[in-house]
């Protein structure tokens, strides 16, 4: 699982659960793989993705390079681009788990794999 | 052909073994194929802009390579595990998640600027298990997908309705969630290539796109050309006319009554210079 798409994530789709994001990662296997370099795709997604979380997700699981804040005119910062290119979509957890942060249900991530299927008394 | 939701659940169904079929049967490759190309076609997103889409049932990711050709970057959910093990085996690029997508779309708002799905939708209608509900689980699907979506985002579902009240049942919850949109029909007269695909649109209502393989007559008969076919059929001539005199004229004479004999002075109008 990249963290672009634990960005996107939430466990709302649970009974009881209102906002459910954002996802807690207890991660125990990191993999880095290697992604072609797309700074237009990465640039138009900076707006789209909530920067306090994905600077949160990218500490937890040892990722210290992000700076806290988005830098202005970031569409022409290639290296911020590349950057945040690196921890969006090359870094991948192989093996952990996702915890709800209202009812601390644990969603575990297999083989890259995020499980979000729902129990029955979840829905 | 039997259809594949009334064996088994589609986790059950879609077991290693049915999986398998799909990285290396070249027919159902060449179908997915063809349908996730026409379905990217039918989302209409701008041109030359990478974008994020959500790829629902992906299976082995099949037509998440159609958004890889172009460009785009997407994300996979899909019930079966065993298909999934076969997308990561294929090294696709997206990302996958193993969740079910009558338990509505995990995703936070406008996440997605498209959805595409290929023959997935058709599974939701059934209810596979005792707490199931296919009304509400097409519900929760459609408006947690509508949430997921950015503001003008387009979903394209390409399906396998089984008859026309599960058609009616897909489209009735999907403008329940808000969306706008319906069904397009491609090749709606041939049994094989016939396929509908479920364009839903989120940001007001716009004309559906064209379906293909129909033609401009088999569409319906024009008004006036209606009219004038009923006429022929009736067989009569409009009253007045010279054709109807001549009509008249022959019946009486059928009927053994004096009729004048036909001239090229028949049925002709007086000059008025009497």
């Amino acid at each position: 699982m990249k963290l672009l798409t634990h960005n996107m994530l939430t466990s709302k789709c649970m009974k009881g659960v209102s906002i459910g994001y954002p996802l807690a990662i207890k991660a125990l296997d990191i993999r880095t793989v290697e992604v072609d370099f797309n700074p237009e795709f990465v640039a138009k997604m900076i707006p789209k993705i909530d920067w306090t979380v994905l600077h949160g997700a990218a500490e937890s699981i040892g990722q210290t390079d992000l700076p806290k804040e988005v830098v202005d005119n970031y569409e022409n910062n290639e290296e911020f681009l590349k950057k945040v290119h690196h921890v969006l979509l090359e870094v991948d957890v192989i093996d952990g788990e996702l915890i709800c942060p209202e009812t601390g249900r644990k969603f575990p991530i297999n083989n890259g794999i995020p499980n979000m299927l729902l129990n029955e008394d979840e829905v | 052909m039997s259809r594949p939701e009334h064996l088994a659940p589609p986790e059950i169904y879609y077991n290693e073994e049915e999986a398998k079929k799909y990285s290396q049967n070249s027919r159902i490759i060449d179908i997915q194929f063809q349908m996730s190309e026409r379905a990217v076609e039918l989302l209409v997103l701008p041109e030359d802009t990478p974008c994020y889409i959500l790829d629902i049932g992906c299976g082995s990711g099949l037509s998440g390579s159609t958004l890889d050709d172009q460009g785009h970057f997407w994300v996979g959910m899909d019930i079966s595990k065993a298909m999934l093990d076969i997308a990561l085996e294929r090294e696709i690029e997206g990302d996958l998640i193993l969740s079910d997508m009558g338990q509505g779309c995990p995703f936070k708002a406008g996440a997605f600027d498209g959805a595409i799905s290929i023959s997935a939708l058709q599974w939701l209608c059934n209810a596979d298990k005792k707490h199931h509900n296919p009304v509400q689980r097409l519900y929760k699907f459609f408006s947690t997908l509508y949430a997921c979506l950015s503001r003008s985002g387009r979903a394209v579902l390409q399906f396998y309705p089984e008859n026309s009240d599960q058609m009616e049942l897909i489209t009735a919850q999907a403008m329940k969630a808000g969306f706008y949109g319906g069904v397009v029909v491609d090749y709606p007269n041939s049994t094989k290539a016939k396929k509908f695909f479920l364009v839903l649109m989120t940001g007001g209502n716009m004309p559906l796109p064209k379906a293909l393989g129909t033609d401009e007559d088999s569409q319906g008969v024009t008004y006036t050309a209606k009219r004038e076919r009923l006429k022929q059929q009736r067989g009569k001539s409009l009253k007045k006319g010279r054709n109807w005199i001549l009509e008249k004229k022959e019946r009486r004479r059928k009927q053994g009554k004096d009729v004048r004999p036909d001239s090229k002075y028949t049925g002709r109008k007086r000059s008025g210079r009497l």
